[in-house]
């Protein structure tokens, strides 16, 4: 059932390639292929997944422990953008051993595709999932034509 | 199927390929970030498995290891595509040892929001007590 938005049929694929992007972008500082004007790191917080039908587009940001009063979106046309914090509370009597967590503030810029309608949008949080439904226009939808 | 098929050239089925790809996706686990603290009662962790339900979390403990495991659930409409995707599986696990100083009959955990919070705590014995240093 998730097989569609988790594994695609290219991400093994792309796995390899991002793997190996990022250790380009450790050695070289930036991949020596063109990269999306606004992608970013891999392993920038929040990480997402984006999928889409004929009707609808849906962004999932795997963000747990927020408040969703800290979030905000805004979408212009079809750029949707997310910010927000999350504050990791230190117990300053104790030794750390691992933080790994991450704390503070983050923001994530998505370019949507173009046929999205900004006037329909809802966002839902649950379980650490923030999931934002964007409706896409209804001339973009694919129809069914007769042939007489 | 059909009836006559050279089996040279043949397809593989449409059984073979998903039981293929259910062995792929099934060897990406992804390792929730964890942090974890000492203090004089026990240690905690703390791990963000965000999508993961209380129904869905598995942690079990014995004397020597904690594993904690948890599938990911999220609504999503049917015949979805992938346009973009960060998170390569549903599937968390991750494995810490236990030291024998620990209790791990008595683990308390939480979850709430994505985020587990597991409280292991020390044998009484063990915590440590100030040793005050005579002079003289």
């Amino acid at each position: 059932m998730f097989g569609s938005l988790f594994s695609s049929f290219d991400t093994h694929l792309f796995d390899g390639l991002r793997r190996a992007e990022d250790d380009m972008d450790q050695v070289f500082g930036s991949a020596p292929w063109p990269a999306g004007i606004r992608s970013v790191r891999r392993g920038t917080f929040p990480p997402i997944n984006v999928g889409s039908t004929p009707e609808q587009v849906d962004v999932y940001m795997f963000a747990a422990g927020l408040d969703p009063k800290s979030l905000e979106l805004s979408i212009q046309e079809n750029l949707l953008s997310v910010s927000g914090s999350r504050k990791i509370e230190v117990n300053e009597d104790a030794e750390y051993y691992r933080r790994e967590r991450f704390d503070g503030d983050f923001r994530r810029v998505i370019s949507l595709p173009d046929d999205v309608d900004p006037e329909r949008v809802e966002a839902r949080y649950r379980d650490g999932v923030l999931q934002i439904t964007v409706q896409r226009r209804e001339s973009a939808r694919p129809r069914q034509i007769v042939v007489n | 199927m059909a009836d006559k098929q050279d089996v040279a050239t043949r397809e593989p089925s449409e059984v073979q390929r998903r039981s293929r790809e259910k062995a792929r996706e099934e060897e990406v686990v992804l390792a929730p970030s964890v942090d974890i603290f000492e203090d004089r009662h026990g240690i905690t962790v703390q791990a963000d498995m965000p999508g993961v339900s209380k129904e869905r979390l598995n942690v079990h403990a014995d004397r020597h290891s904690l594993v904690i495991e948890g599938d990911v659930a999220i609504d999503m409409p049917s015949a979805m595509e992938a346009l973009y995707a960060d998170v390569h599986s549903t599937r968390y696990r991750r494995t810490f040892v236990l030291s024998s100083e620990l209790e791990p009959d008595r683990i308390e955990a939480n979850l709430k929001d994505g985020v587990l919070t597991m409280r292991i705590p020390k044998r009484a014995e063990f915590r440590p007590r100030k040793i005050e240093v005579r002079t003289g």
